[in-house]
């Protein structure tokens, strides 16, 4: 049993944690008061490799662990809570699959360039009348000779517009329910791929959410991810490992939030003295730092296990369940500590506290990490 | 082109505090760093390597603990890393120091010597310019920026009082470099991978060329007579006035300090 960090660890944290501090908050506050895309900051990202994290060397990836990649994701959602999920859609829902299912050709047509950030990823699961119920698919890919002919409209996808890569999932065999559903890999110019309408949001505003629409797309059957009809246990799949990376998004946000209350209350005055002199700040500030670190040995403990081939998908479930009540909860307190400034956009929990709420959403919402934890303990 | 980039492993002394009872610093809880000056240098080497190419190599003297600098520099892209550590280097002073120094580099061959201005610790600025003088090399200090032109001339412009000076010098040759020279790149995600399965070459006293009458205490002719942190200054006299009557009350007090008559 060992809970300190490797030294490649220390090392990468130390460079992480300064990078965010110098080139990502500084931008937070305008990129979700105007709705912005961070490119700017996704290409500084791309340059020293965090766009590529986990991807093995072998495809142009930096051939870390998913301990160093949620470190990244906890500590640019610290600091701005919009470039942690443009970077961990990026890499768990789009290079991952790839990665964990793709065919040789795949993996070096498409994983080099993810791996560099000079193509973004996405992924296309939920639509409108398929959310939890994912299962419930009317996207359709019908085999047409050497091409799939997709139709139909997803919702909600991360990084959609900005990506050049989306894997996808649409039915093949109607009849066989989740046994009939398939993984695409659709590149930005599919002749029939258009993106819809831009969702307007509460949190992690900087990050596009829009709608994805195929009107007979022409997919070639070379981009067909894993085998015909097993496009279900790959989404699964694939939402276990992006779990980790949301799990480390919420954890980054309780974390920043903690950061900036810490530095107010010992700075505000009321009665004389700095807040922080009063207990309940401190019983707060207490339980907020409890559950933050416990979330992160959950996050920490999930991703670990992953690098270690073992079984991980209830760790990801608890560690994403927890993290993400846990943002929530932190970034609540943190707001009333605050007092009313904590409310204006002044001061930067206001923003926190509306970009935790989507981790207990996305990815599978909490009752659904409640649906895998426990199915697993009756099993 | 090979270049050879001195760094100094430094505690972050932005807060640092001194010892009031024993006028030595308090190392504890603060932070190791790689000198700013070094960290800049180093920029410059990488951006020959990156525009000319060239072959990088860091040294550092100091403890085991110094390792973590030679790894950070291997993640941001250098070609070999060496450690000089040695019980014969302990109780350096700049002279010594730079008296080993040079020992290593006369076992190393480069056409370029980078070393940061000064250490944010000693601040001395001596130990670049004391390895020209062992190695009997041109040296530029206070530098801003240097263009290779290819062959074997650097141009380079140098930072002096109240402007700058450009240079032409031929290599080999020996530059200090400011930290305002450059800003460092970040390591990069897969060279911090790689960082700790890399060797740094361990050398001690044996491994360099030096007389070891100057290594060390004994080669460190610098006692500290006495060391005392600054004690604070009151707040200053605020007025709030006009032009014309703060320069009254400017004058006055300078002619009350005797530096006007
Ligand atoms: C900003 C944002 C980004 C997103 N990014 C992506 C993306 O990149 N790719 C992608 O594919 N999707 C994405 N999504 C979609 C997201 O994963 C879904 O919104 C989520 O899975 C919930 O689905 P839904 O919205 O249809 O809610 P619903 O499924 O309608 O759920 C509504 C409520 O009912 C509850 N509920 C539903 N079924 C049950 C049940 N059986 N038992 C108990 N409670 C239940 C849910 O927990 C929830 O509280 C994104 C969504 C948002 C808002
Ligand atoms: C008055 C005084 C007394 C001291 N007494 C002692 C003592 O008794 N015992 C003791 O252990 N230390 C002592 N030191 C510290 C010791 O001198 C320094 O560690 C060392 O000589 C570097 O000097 P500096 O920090 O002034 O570096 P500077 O001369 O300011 O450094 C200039 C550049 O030289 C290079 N450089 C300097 N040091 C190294 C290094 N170790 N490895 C690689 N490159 C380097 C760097 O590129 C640096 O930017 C003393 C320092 C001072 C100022």
């Amino acid at each position: 049993m060992n809970f300190s960090l490797t030294k490649e660890q220390e090392l990468f944290q130390q460079m992480i944690k300064d990078f965010a501090e110098k080139e990502v908050k500084p931008l937070a506050a305008e990129v979700d008061d105007l709705e912005r895309f961070p490119a700017e900051t996704v290409e500084k990202m791309a340059k020293i490799g965090i766009m590529g994290i986990p991807i093995p060397k072998q495809y142009g990836g930096a051939g870390g662990s998913n301990v160093m990649y949620s470190m990244a994701v906890e500590e640019l959602s610290a600091v701005c809570a919009t470039t942690g999920v443009i970077v961990s859609a990026h890499t768990s829902l789009c290079a991952a699959p790839i990665l964990e299912f793709g065919t040789e050709e795949q993996k070096q047509k498409f994983l080099p360039k993810l791996a560099s950030g000079e193509w973004i990823g996405a992924f296309g699961l939920t639509e409108p009348n398929a959310g939890t119920d994912a299962a419930g698919q009317q996207t359709i890919a019908v085999e047409d000779g050497d091409n799939y002919i997709i139709s139909g409209s997803k919702i909600f996808i991360t990084n959609a517009g900005f990506a050049h890569v989306y894997v996808i999932l649409a039915m093949t065999d109607k009849s066989q329910g989740t046994r009939g559903i398939s993984a695409f890999i659709i590149e930005k110019d599919t002749p029939g791929f258009s993106i819809g309408k831009k969702e307007k949001k509460m949190g992690i505003r900087g990050s596009a959410t829009c709608e994805l629409i195929f009107e007979n797309c022409v997919v070639p059957k070379e981009n067909l991810l894993g085998k015909l009809n097993k496009g279900f246990g790959i989404a699964m799949k694939t939402l276990d490992g992006g779990r980790i990376g949301i799990a480390a998004q919420a954890l980054g946000i309780a974390q920043g939030a903690i950061d900036e209350t810490v530095k107010y209350v010992k700075e505000r005055k009321q009665f004389g003295r700095a807040i922080s002199a009063f207990q309940n700040t401190q019983f707060q500030l207490a339980d907020m730092n409890t559950k933050t670190e416990a979330s992160r040995m959950l996050v920490r403990k999930a991703a670990y296990k992953k690098d270690a081939k073992l079984p991980y998908s209830v760790d990801a479930a608890m560690a994403k369940l927890y993290a993400a009540e846990t943002a929530m909860e932190v970034t609540n307190k943190a707001v009333q500590l605050h007092g009313g400034y904590g409310y204006t956009r002044e001061y930067p929990v206001e923003r926190m506290m509306r970009d935790a709420k989507i981790t207990e959403i996305y990815e599978g919402t909490s009752e659904v990490q409640k649906m895998v934890i426990s199915a697993n303990m009756l099993k | 082109m090979k270049i050879v980039v001195c760094i100094k492993q430094v505690p972050d002394t932005t807060e640092i505090k001194i010892d009031p009872a024993t006028g030595t610093l308090i190392r504890d809880g603060v932070p190791s760093i790689m000198n700013p000056d070094d960290k800049s240098g180093l920029e410059m080497a990488l951006q020959l390597k990156d525009e000319k190419g060239a072959h990088v190599t860091v040294i550092t003297m100091g403890p085991p603990q110094a390792d973590l600098i030679l790894r950070e520099a291997y993640a941001m892209g250098v070609d070999r890393a060496i450690h000089l550590t040695d019980r014969k280097f302990a109780g350096a002073d700049t002279l010594a120091t730079s008296h080993a120094l040079a020992g290593a580099l006369r076992k190393i061959e480069f056409d370029l010597l980078i070393t940061g201005r000064q250490a944010i610790d000693g601040d001395t600025a001596q130990v670049g310019p004391q390895i020209a003088e062992h190695l009997d090399l041109p040296q530029v200090s206070y530098l801003e920026d240097l263009k290779f032109d290819g062959d074997k001339t650097f141009t380079m412009k140098r930072h002096i009082e109240d402007g700058y000076q450009m240079l032409e010098v031929e290599a080999p040759c020996v530059v200090t470099v400011l930290s305002s020279a450059n800003t460092p790149r970040y390591m990069n995600v897969g060279g911090i991978v790689d960082s700790y399965q890399k060797e740094v070459e361990v050398w001690g006293f044996n491994e360099i060329e030096v007389d070891e009458k100057d290594l060390g205490l004994k080669g460190s002719p610098t006692s500290v007579y006495k060391a005392f942190a600054r004690g604070l200054k009151p707040a200053g006299e605020l007025y709030e006035v006009g032009t014309d009557e703060a320069v009254g009350i400017i004058i006055k007090k300078l002619k009350e300090k005797f530096i006007l008559n």
